[in-house]
């Protein structure tokens, strides 16, 4: 390591018992992180936990209400964005936001353009632009517009961007959600080069892995606070995870044995060009199938294409023998399906509308008597639904975006269980809820299928995949290239099947 | 990806170029019209008055289209131009023949400044109370119109009321082409350089772009969309001393329906109406395009009152086409990301 | 099937609404919309002359029944998060096909049936253009709003055909018995109740506010958003289109200039009425309000003898300030808003 803290320098980020209210609500009641250069530090706690409040504090998107804040030894104040910038703190948010229209250049120097005597410096920002991704390793083409690029060379663009502004800070909120294997790989290969030259990193994720392979400074939040800061040697998980919920979890995997029934969902040579070809398997009553591979494999597509929201081009997919017609989510529904969609606030939820009219959106149809509807027709499927899977709410007409993710995804789910599936997708359950939660909706599904629930599950975090799976389907670049029974499956065995061409499918 | 992305058969090379660059298509069709209808009366083109009126009647437009232009590309829409350029022609025109004694060059920057606080009013609205310009714009479009029409009442601005000198500027020519069309030039000229080599100029893309990365990003969004609507109203007001030198009456309906030709103008030269692209050459090539089928459909006598129903194609057409465009280069963009990430 | 059996019974129970019955009615925007239209009927009758009087009522309605029925239709679209520019353009090509198609000889009935149609015809054009092309609606529209403009002024040029049987166009404009209403307010009546019944309680009107929220929440919740909003664009040119019919024979008058800045009127009664331009939100008893209140305001202000043009300040001015007033008070309530998503978050 560059610098082991200690040295005489100042440390870059120095926040100490930082607050911030809304209103009464504290969201944060003592924010504290102690940022060295040279260091790749992990900032953790569940969701609400106040990590977000403190990373748009650092970088000047709010104001604190309260406490110490020193930037390299001085005391500071962003009151935009812009101002954090200038200092030298970047944040890399898990979606980038980038100018879809502007060029890949352009996007790098937005703001801060060179200018010779005509105009703008067109040739030297090119030159600056290429050399700068090709440092990062992903040689981009400097003129390319940004929109069609990748999620994960669109983040290239953002560190690109934050490396010309020579920030000392780079605040990382969860950069590898939407990330393949080999491109978390990539951006930790970034991430440590950084680190040797003597930057400071914040780096923010859900997944254990990735912090305790790539940080060496750990610390937790929970409810607004600060909890610890260890370095990450002198930490384990089963540690971390018991300070983030203030309690011990217990198993996060509470699978059921359930009894495996009748074939459900049959998928035969399901095939859309360029996206996935020859899909075929099937899910049986009662089976949690799980859709392993790495993120942009198809997984999601190949879910989508099966519940008819996408199009595909040939195949075949049958409930219970019989032949569901493509690309009509209705008729899939009334086959028995039902889709949670992996993007809650965009696909799943209508988030300014409450809890009632969310839970009987799909079903609206089937409560309606001669087309016509009513609040009083919904209410009882909202009631019932809404209590079986004990959404936090006071009333039914809240607007779901008041809710937590967790409850959020119990709304979702409710939604589509008050359609009495024979066949439930689920499109990473358990994305962006905390760890409390988390087990909760792992418990329900597991139930769900030992009630005779078909479920197939997608799943990008391998421990979900191997703790809930009775079978594993592996997907790599639009191909299932091997099933895996819950006996054989293990790390290795999936990771092997999602990064290596077919021909070792069993 | 094992699987190969099919080859499209579909429209030749050169055709998809054209089809790419707007401003070297609008010019294609711009020699066709022309070649089409001078054949049929040669006068259209070659004749002193046919040559002059070409160039002079869209100066006019230009103007307003260009500033209409940028106010798309920050992704909000100016439909108050119209009334903004009626109230500006009656206020030069008012100003001209009430109080003679006051030099033209006074009058003309008084109107400007007029139409850059109207502009400066729809702005402010727009950028501090976020409300759609599409509602702000709507209700300026009727308040501007009212006011304009409570203040001419029947005092129409006739030509002997105006300095036979600012008369004169509206016909007259340099060599030959009109001082009118040489003003609307040289705007273009300036806005199509600052759209271009400025960071401002590019801060328009990017709020029009993503107007929520923009704010993440710190650009300081308010001040882009105010000034964009400053832009616009300026550029109208100053089509407005335009318009009274070009034509020498004003009554209280000028400028009705100038704001659908400025978007017309502007969305056929190529500004996507989402914002975040587009070029001022291509706007100013739309007006001049649209200006010139109007004359050439009266040329070859087809009543003027299709023009409209043309201009309609036009919009239609240029959006499907932009339409077309797009998921062809999403489309490539993706079989091309697939094919990288191997 | 066996997923119902799902932990036996619920383990909770919860309210219906967060608020009680008279907050939520005080609270909404259309009581606030209604009160102001109460004021400013009260002032009108109290300080400008032969506002009172009954004819005032019967012009009103006849005046602005084009206005009043095209903002029905507008509603469902706006909501659905798009908008129809074209709307007086269609009255306007209806009307001249159907002026034409008289002197052709045709029958009434015939003519209005074609008129209609061909109104139908043009909504379905900008259904497609918006849901199949997938063009955005507002460039659509002001396109087809300048192409069917021009359509109806190209087809019939300067002329006017004003030779439609007299008895009709006398019935048309008689009031109802001895009321001040005149006939046109039954059909206004009737499709006012249709179109609320069908925003508010159907199926299909959850699934047009749930697209205007989220239209990719919608098509994954099974509502077919691309026909939902194919169907309300035939809709609205099929009632612009009749519009047309009615209005030329009310006024024996089929001219191309017919319903010309109508769209303009429509969209502003509309958001004036509270229903978001951002979709998903609004009712079509509030942008009935919101036209009540425009027509009213028009009236006294010509009555009280300002100028019929320099009405449109006041049109552009009350516009301007329902929105800025909306989004202050939106404000004053975002903050609490915030805070309480912020207590759901934190309390987890």
């Amino acid at each position: 390591m560059a610098n082991e803290p200690g040295t005489a320098s100042p440390p870059l980020l120095e926040l100490t018992n930082v607050t911030k209210n809304f209103g009464a609500v504290a969201a944060l009641s003592s924010g504290t992180l102690r940022l060295e250069g040279g260091s790749i530090h992990a900032l953790v706690g569940e969701n609400g936990a106040g990590k977000s409040t403190l990373v748009k504090i650092i970088g000047g998107l709010q104001t604190r209400d309260g406490g110490e804040f020193l930037f390299k030894g001085a005391s500071v104040d962003f009151h935009s964005t812009a101002a954090a910038k200038e200092a030298g703190i970047a944040v890399v948010y898990q979606e980038p936001t980038l100018f879809p229209d502007l060029s890949v250049t352009e996007n790098i120097f937005i703001g801060r353009q060179y200018y010779n005597r005509i105009g703008l410096d067109r040739a030297r920002m090119r030159r600056e632009a290429r050399a700068l991704t090709e440092r990062l390793g992903v040689p981009l083409d400097p003129d390319r517009l940004v929109r069609g690029l990748s999620i994960a060379d669109q983040q290239i663009v953002e560190i690109a961007k934050s490396i010309s502004l020579n920030a000392a800070v780079l605040i990382m909120d969860e950069p590898t959600a939407a990330l393949s294997g080999v491109e978390v790989e990539r951006l930790m290969g970034i991430a440590r080069s950084l680190r040797d030259e003597g930057k400071g990193i914040v780096f923010i994720s859900h997944r254990f892995d990735e912090v305790f392979s790539l940080c060496d400074t750990i610390t937790v939040m929970r409810d607004g606070a600060y909890i610890s800061t260890d370095s990450i040697r002198d930490v384990t998980e089963d540690e971390i995870i018991r300070k983030m919920v203030g309690r011990s979890v217990g198993n996060l995997f509470p699978k059921q044995e359930a009894k495996i029934g009748e074939v459900v969902l049959e998928v035969a040579d399901l095939t859309t060009a360029g996206i996935f070809e020859g899909i075929s398997f099937t899910v049986r009553a009662g089976e949690i199938a799980c859709l392993a591979g790495l993120v942009g494999a198809g997984r999601s597509e190949i879910a989508r294409a099966i519940f008819g929201v996408d199009r595909y081009d040939s195949g075949r997919v049958t409930i219970n023998g019989t032949r569901v017609p493509r690309h009509r989510p209705t008729a899939a529904e009334k086959f028995g399906m039902a889709l949670v969609p992996e993007d809650r606030r965009n696909q799943g939820l209508v988030m300014n509308a409450g809890v009632q009219r969310n839970i009987t959106l799909a079903i609206r149809n089937s409560l309606s008597k001669f087309g016509f509807l009513t609040s009083g027709m919904e209410e009882a499927a909202a009631k019932n639904w809404a209590g079986r899977l004990q959404v936090k709410t006071r009333a039914l007409d809240t607007d779901v975006v008041m809710l937590s993710g967790g409850n959020q995804q119990k709304v979702v789910l409710a939604k589509w269980l008050a359609t009495k599936p024979k066949l439930l997708i689920i499109d990473e359950p358990t994305r962006g809820i905390d760890v409390g939660t988390k087990a909760e909706v792992h418990r329900l599904i597991s139930e769900l299928a030992a009630d005779g629930l078909a479920v197939l599950m997608i799943s990008s975090e391998l421990p979900e995949v191997l703790g809930m799976a009775d079978r594993v389907l592996v997907i790599r670049e639009g191909r299932l290239t091997a099933q895996i029974d819950r006996a054989e499956a293990t790390a290795e065995s999936v990771m092997f099947a999602a990064t290596h061409a077919a021909g070792v499918t069993a | 990806m094992s699987t190969q992305t099919p080859t499209r058969r579909g429209a030749p090379e050169w055709l998809k170029a054209i089809a790419k660059s707007r401003e070297l298509s609008i010019v294609i069709v711009l020699v066709v019209i022309l070649a089409f209808t001078t054949s049929a009366h040669p006068t259209f083109l070659f004749s002193p008055d046919g040559w002059r009126e070409f160039l002079r009647t869209p100066s006019v437009l230009i103007l307003i289209a260009v500033g209409e232009g940028i106010v798309i590309i920050t992704r909000n829409i100016d439909l108050s131009v119209g009334s903004t350029l009626g109230l500006t022609a009656y206020f030069a025109g008012y100003l001209l023949s009430t109080y003679p004694a006051i030099p033209i060059i006074i009058v003309v920057l008084l109107t400007v400044f007029l139409g850059a606080i109207m502009g400066m009013i729809n702005g402010l609205l727009v950028a501090f109370f976020k409300v759609p310009s599409l509602i702000i714009t709507l209700g300026t479009l009727y308040a501007y119109r009212g006011i304009d029409v409570l203040w001419v009442g029947s005092n129409n601005i006739v030509p002997s009321q105006l300095p036979q000198s600012f008369e004169n500027f509206g016909v007259d020519q340099l060599g030959s082409i009109p001082y009118v069309m040489i003003v609307a030039v040289v705007v273009v000229l300036i806005t199509a350089w600052f759209m271009r080599n400025r960071r401002t100029g590019r801060e328009f893309y990017a709020v029009g772009s993503d107007p929520d990365a923009a704010i993440l990003y710190g650009l300081p969004t308010r001040k882009l969309v105010l000034t964009t609507f400053v832009i616009s109203g300026t550029l109208t007001g100053l089509a407005g001393v335009i318009y009274l030198a070009a034509y020498a009456s004003v009554d209280s309906q000028v400028g009705s329906g100038y704001e659908l030709q400025a978007v017309a103008a502007a969305v056929v030269g190529g500004v996507a109406i989402l914002g975040g692209s587009g070029t001022i050459w291509g706007v100013a090539l739309g007006a001049l395009l649209l200006q010139t089928i109007s004359s050439a459909l009266n040329a070859v006598g087809i009543p003027s009152l299709w023009q409209q129903a043309v201009t309609g194609v036009f919009i239609v057409g240029a959006i499907a086409l932009d339409r077309a465009l797009f998921l062809n280069s999403l489309r490539k963009s993706r079989s091309r990301s697939v094919g990288s990430s191997k | 099937m066996t997923a119902t059996e799902l932990k036996g019974t619920p383990v909770r129970d919860y309210l219906l609404h967060d608020k009680p019955f008279w907050r939520r009615i005080l609270q909404s925007r259309e009581a606030g919309l209604i009160g102001a239209l109460v004021v400013v009927v009260v002032l009108s009758i109290s300080f400008v002359p032969n506002f009172g009087q009954p004819i005032t009522l019967t012009y009103l309605v006849q005046t602005n029944f084009p206005i009043f029925v095209m903002l029905l239709p507008m509603t469902l679209i706006v909501v659905a998060g798009e908008i129809d520019l074209s709307v007086g353009s269609v009255l306007g090509v209806s009307s001249v096909v159907f002026g034409l198609l008289y002197d052709a000889k045709f029958s009434l009935v015939l003519a209005a049936i074609i008129a209609v149609l061909i109104g139908a015809g043009i909504g379905a054009f900008n259904g497609f253009l918006v849901t199949v092309v997938g063009l955005p609606s507002l460039a659509v529209t002001i396109g087809t709003l300048a192409l069917f403009r021009g359509v109806a002024v190209g087809l019939l040029g300067t002329t006017a055909i004003t030779d439609f049987p007299v008895d009709i166009t006398t019935n048309l404009q008689n009031t109802i018995g001895a009321s001040p209403f005149p006939i046109l307010t039954i059909p206004f009546v009737i499709l006012t109740i249709i179109f609320i019944v069908i925003l508010q309680f159907t199926s299909f009107g959850r699934g047009i506010y749930a697209i205007g929220l989220g239209h990719e929440t919608a098509h994954f919740s099974g509502v077919t958003v691309q026909r939902t909003k194919f169907v309300l664009y035939v809709i609205s040119g099929l009632v612009a289109a009749a519009v047309g019919v009615v209005f030329t024979l009310e006024y024996d008058n089929s001219i191309g200039s017919n319903g010309i800045g109508d769209e303009l009127l429509v969209v502003t009664a509309v958001v004036l009425g509270g229903v978001s331009t951002f979709g998903g939100r609004g009712t079509v008893l509030g942008a009935i309000v919101g036209g009540l209140l425009i027509a009213v305001l028009t009236s006294a202000l010509q009555l009280a003898g300002v100028g019929s043009n320099g009405i449109s300040v006041v049109t552009g001015s009350a516009l301007i300030l329902s929105v800025i007033g909306s989004r202050v008070l939106e404000g004053l309530t975002r903050g609490r808003r915030e805070k309480k998503i912020a207590a759901a978050i934190g309390g987890e």
